[in-house]
């Protein structure tokens, strides 16, 4: 009883805050509602046994890609944001495809069958500690894939200096 | 126990919120946040599996998409400097200069 009482706090709160973050018309408003949300997904993760992936959750994502998300609305004008319409002209079409498209997952979620359970059980990460047990995977089977991450970040940080960087000539 | 199938429905409406957000709203700023949401609706949906499954792999995943989701947030957002520079304007609609 008490897990599912946990889950669907957790689930109800990521559903409201998900709908605030994309309803409100203040751009600040809408990152603050997604602090709430992430930190609310990262106590889910916690609930799933993911320790590490929290704590990366709330870094990486409530610590660096927010707070890039705030500067860039404090660099812009806020005044006429509040004013204008905050949706297209043909939101209907967005919500009507939106709507479809949950259907469609919804009538497939019923017929998924898990397959065979892997080695990672929870008693063998109890033992092994978790961030143990994932460094260790990533540092030998996902090697290569782990070094083109690094290539990938490497990549935007020279293409964020480049493209945001203003012109000699103006 | 909560079934697997909780967090797949969870998983599911909190991606359609974001194609919802991705779709409709005027605001590129709003946009960029709602792709965030639908990559953590995946991280959900990714972490729950490989809780039931039993198997890390799904967790692996997940470190790589939060690592392209910071280097696409930096990305996007010089992307928005470099417009909002020329265009004066984060408007998606008020920008069609490709229009033919």
């Amino acid at each position: 009883m008490l897990p599912e009482l946990f889950f669907g706090y957790y689930a109800s709160a990521i559903v409201i805050f998900s709908l605030l973050v994309v309803t409100r018309s203040n751009p600040v408003h809408s990152i603050m509602w997604m602090l709430l949300l992430f930190f609310h997904i990262a106590g889910l993760y916690l609930f799933l046994n993911a320790e590490f992936i929290a704590a990366i959750q709330v870094i990486v994502y409530a610590g660096a890609i927010l707070v890039l998300f705030l500067f860039v609305v404090l660099l812009l004008n806020l005044r006429e944001e509040l004013k204008v319409k905050k949706f297209i002209g043909s939101w209907p079409a967005g919500l009507f495809i939106a709507a479809a498209l949950l259907v469609i997952i919804l009538s497939v979620v019923k017929s998924f069958v898990p397959g065979p359970a892997g080695k990672y059980s929870i008693e063998f990460i109890k033992q092994e500690t978790h961030t143990k047990a994932l460094g260790t995977l990533l540092y030998t089977d996902y090697l290569f894939p782990f070094e083109i991450a690094s290539l990938v970040l490497l990549v935007a940080i020279i293409g964020a200096i480049v493209l945001a960087k203003r012109k000699k000539g103006n | 126990m909560v079934p697997l199938n909780w967090y797949l429905i969870l998983s599911a409406a909190v991606f359609m919120i974001g194609v919802f957000g991705f779709l409709t709203r005027r605001n590129i700023i709003i946009i960029f946040m709602s792709v965030e949401l639908m990559l953590n609706a995946v991280n959900i949906s990714l972490v729950a599996f490989s809780h039931y499954l039993q198997d890390m792999r799904g967790q692996i995943l997940v470190i790589f998409i939060i690592t392209v989701a910071a280097a696409e947030a930096a990305i996007g957002f010089a992307i928005i400097i470099a417009l909002f520079r020329n265009k004066d304007t984060v408007h998606v609609d008020e920008m069609d200069e490709m229009k033919g």
